[in-house]
């Protein structure tokens, strides 16, 4: 079988990317978090404040470690594996990527040391503060790395030099915000918080009902799992008000990928949404769905009667703004048309599961209501699957924008084709994408197990042993925290 | 001065940031087996540099994502050529970095000697290599009039760049066991400092050989005056360390990597990525550079940013100057909770 190094490079990008996306978002959202229960022990000295801070803190770092290790990929991979690529965008792209680095890099990775290793060596508000101070790295990272990609799905500030055969920046205040920057970045985030507190709520609630000792244990991760239900709530609703705002956008922008994400053929006014449809592979005809009716014009546009344009009337506008498709000799789907089913069953993935974590986080927080410990085994695995929702809606929406974006890697610009390195082999990228596979595989069950292990362990007591020392000066006493 | 040549020099800079710092953390994981007998002199050793390598490490991403940003061309033939050195470094990163996470994390011997043996591989390989693929950059790849290296992997492995790799490697030990001489207390501090003195003899002797090969393979005076400051720096830290002073010492190995490294890219200069064919082109600070647009946004945020780094990495050193011993490691029980806080 003939290799081709651009299927590899592709399926390398996914996986590595999809992989990584499953711990950054619980990182950004973990880090308030966690940021958030030492800040209310500091204010109130409450101790189940500084239990839920440690639990919480240990699979953090667990969690974390991997993200940062498995970024380190992110940040070389174009330049192994797309070095067209990053010849052709490197003036436009490469400084939000160097400024995340700078910018982000430094504060979260030195900080958060500081916050591991320093319980008994700073005050516990600068202690706390060093934490806070790791979550606006994570926020800042998402700035920077996002308006990157927005660059991708909507290029602005640039202009195209034929001499160096390259897009050049003009205007970098327009790429940092770019209207499809603008709103990606709220989604983003309240997505990474969603997450977060689903996590929390699966933990917590668990070890309510199975764990907990005593009263006042199960008191203290009551306290966790509403907190993790009100932040999904909240963030889950600032997701879809954003969600929504983006697809608008997006209509505009790239009104391909809103009509793959309906796998709509033919334009319609007063286009309808369907919840699932069964049809032919390609999605060309369909035998049956469920329908909301006008419902896809008012998520493109915010009017149910107006004019969706379709794939194949957008496949003519295509073609006469850019030319034939040069991306059609690799694509089977057809003229600049993304794989249909994939962007029509992720958008949907997306949406349906982060619906059912905002649900499940309104059930369990209505069950738990004054001081309540619900007992059923639903609700107890509507709690444990809770953290894997938004988890997988997360990939689901990636997968989505950036399939929805192809032939294209940079939209109108430059093809995924064109993108990837000439000079590096087959063989050199597939005993990459093996090498990667395998150690992530291994890393992942690694990880899982030990994050397992924690949980079980439930918060640790605060004993005399690890609560104040007056003898903070003596420099025989044991380190507060030692790997 | 140009903007390209500033660039040239911040990226430098950014290199020099990622030796001298990695550098010692590398040191510190390869000695791991060889000064860590017992569990708990492991763990000292690997407390010494765990409140820092990640930030260190960081000076790595740093330094790949100006180049990136400042110079495209050169990232993309760089990254894209070097593909399956640069692979072994991201694999062995990846594992070194969760090794130091983790391996606390079980009371299992065998889980433990498997992290430990991660750290050890994860430290040796990027020592090596980085060592190999800047010996290669600095006396030219072949890269064809389309900029793309068309080398190969073995072409990598001349003569000249494993001379590279074991200064580097050399340089890197030598530095962790100054370091942990610095940082530790007891036996380990002593059998460090011995150690680091045979090391560092050995360095010296690979170091001048491998400097003496660049300044005349593609020496500038420049590059000859940091390349002579470097081994006298060395050489200073040597003798420093017979006199018991660690922090000089320290400071010798630091500032021999620095200046070393500093010499290497004066002797690159202008070019970033020589070719060795005939009909090649090589990559220069301006035919690889971003414009002059980019490359004054990008000196805007550096000249701001870069200041506050160093005082707040410098920071993380003062907050975990102390030395630490074998009694300072809490037992195993507590090793994964924490142990005493102030209290608000």
């Amino acid at each position: 079988m003939d290799l081709d190094p651009l299927d590899i490079a592709r399926w390398q990008f996914a996986i590595v990317t999809v992989y990584h996306f499953w711990f950054v978002p619980i990182t950004i959202g973990l880090t308030a978090i966690v940021a958030g229960y030492e800040t209310a022990w500091v204010r109130s000295g409450n101790t189940k404040w500084l239990r839920l801070t440690r639990f919480f803190g240990k699979l953090l770092l667990i969690n974390f470690a991997i993200g940062v290790v498995t970024g380190i990929v992110q940040e070389f991979q174009f330049g192994m594996n797309w070095s067209d690529y990053s010849r052709f965008v490197g003036d436009v792209f490469g400084a939000p990527l160097a400024i995340e680095g700078l910018l982000a890099f430094f504060l979260e990775s030195t900080f958060l040391g500081l916050w591991i290793f320093g319980w008994d060596r700073l005050s516990p508000r600068l202690h706390v503060a060093c934490m806070w101070t790791v979550h606006v790295g994570t926020l800042l990272s998402a700035y920077f790395i996002l308006a990157a990609n927005s660059w991708m799905q909507h290029p602005v500030g640039f202009a195209f030099n034929p001499d160096t055969g390259r897009a050049e920046l003009n205007d970098f205040a327009a790429v940092m915000f770019n209207k499809v920057q603008l709103v990606t970045f709220p989604h983003t985030v309240l997505a990474a918080y969603m997450t977060a507190g689903a996590f929390v709520v699966g933990v917590a609630f668990w070890q309510m009902v199975r764990g907990a000792k005593n009263d006042d244990d199960r008191s203290m991760y009551r306290g966790a799992v509403r907190t993790g239900a009100v932040i999904v709530l909240f963030s889950g609703l600032g997701v879809a008000l954003s969600g929504d705002v983006q697809g608008k956008v997006m209509t505009e922008v790239q009104p391909m990928k809103m009509a793959a994400a309906e796998a709509l053929y033919d334009t319609e006014k007063s286009a309808d949404f369907s919840l699932l449809t069964i049809g032919t592979l390609d999605g060309s005809a369909e035998k049956f769905a469920i329908k909301l009716p006008g419902m896809l014009s008012f998520l493109a546009t915010g009017n149910t009667n107006s004019e969706v344009v379709g794939i194949n009337e957008l496949r003519e506008q295509y073609t006469k703004t850019y030319g034939q498709d040069p991306g059609q000799a690799y694509y089977s789907a057809g003229d600049y048309t993304p794989v249909i089913p994939l962007t029509y069953w992720t958008f949907r993935m997306m949406i349906g599961l982060g619906l059912a974590a905002a649900a499940a986080a309104g059930w369990i927080l209505w069950a738990t209501r004054r001081s309540r410990t619900p007992q059923g085994r639903l609700i107890l695995w509507a709690a444990i699957t809770l953290p894997f929702t938004p988890i997988l809606a997360n990939s689901a929406g990636w997968i989505f924008t950036e399939m929805g974006r192809q032939p294209w890697a940079v939209f109108g610009l430059m093809t995924t084709e064109q993108a990837v390195s000439p000079g590096v082999s087959a063989t050199e990228m597939l005993i990459s994408l093996i090498a990667l596979t395998s150690v992530y595989a291994v890393l992942a069950v690694v990880e899982v197990r030990l994050l397992l292990t924690y949980i079980r362990r439930g918060a640790d007591e605060v004993t005399d042993a690890n609560l104040p020392s007056d003898d903070e000066h003596d420099p025989d006493r044991p380190l507060a925290f030692a790997y | 001065m140009e903007l390209t040549t500033v660039w040239f020099a911040l990226i430098a800079i950014l290199w020099i940031g990622y030796f001298v710092l990695e550098g010692f953390d590398f040191g510190v994981g390869m000695l791991l087996p060889v000064l860590g007998r017992s569990e708990k002199e492991r763990r000292v050793l690997i407390n010494t540099i765990g409140p820092v390598w990640d930030g260190n490490e960081v000076w790595l991403l740093v330094a790949g994502g100006a180049t990136f940003a400042a110079f495209p061309e050169w990232y993309a033939t760089l990254f894209s050529g070097f593909y399956l050195p640069l692979l072994l470094i991201l694999l062995a990163l990846i594992v070194r970095g969760l090794a130091f996470e983790y391996r606390a994390k079980r009371e299992d011997d065998t889980w433990r000697a498997r992290w430990d043996a991660a750290i050890f591989i994860g430290s040796l390989l990027p020592a090596l290599l980085w060592g190999v693929a800047f010996a290669n950059i600095v006396h030219g790849v072949p890269i064809d009039a389309n900029k793309e290296y068309v080398g190969g992997f073995f072409n990598l492995l001349s003569p000249y760049a494993i001379a590279g790799g074991l200064t580097t490697l050399l340089l890197f030990l030598t530095h962790g066991a100054v370091f942990i001489s610095l940082k530790t207390d007891g036996p380990i501090r002593k059998e460090a400092r011995k150690l680091g003195l045979r090391l560092g003899v050995a360095a010296a002797a690979v170091t001048v050989v491998f400097l003496t090969w660049t300044q005349i393979d593609t020496g500038s005076v420049s590059s000859a005056i940091a390349f002579v400051a470097a081994a006298l720096a060395l050489v200073g830290g040597l003798a420093a360390l017979v006199a018991g002073r660690e922090g000089w010492a320290f400071l010798g190995t630091f500032v021999a990597i620095a200046l070393g490294v500093a010499g290497l890219f004066l002797a690159l200069f202008p070019d970033v990525m020589p070719t060795t064919l005939a009909n090649g082109l090589s990559l220069t600070t301006t035919n690889a550079a971003a414009t002059p647009y980019t490359l004054k946004i990008m000196t805007v945020v550096a000249v701001i940013f870069t200041p506050l780094v160093l005082l707040y990495q410098g920071w993380t050193y003062w907050v975990f100057r102390q030395r630490i011993a074998v009694h300072h490691i809490p037992d195993p029980t507590a090793a994964d909770s924490t142990g005493p806080v102030h209290v608000p």
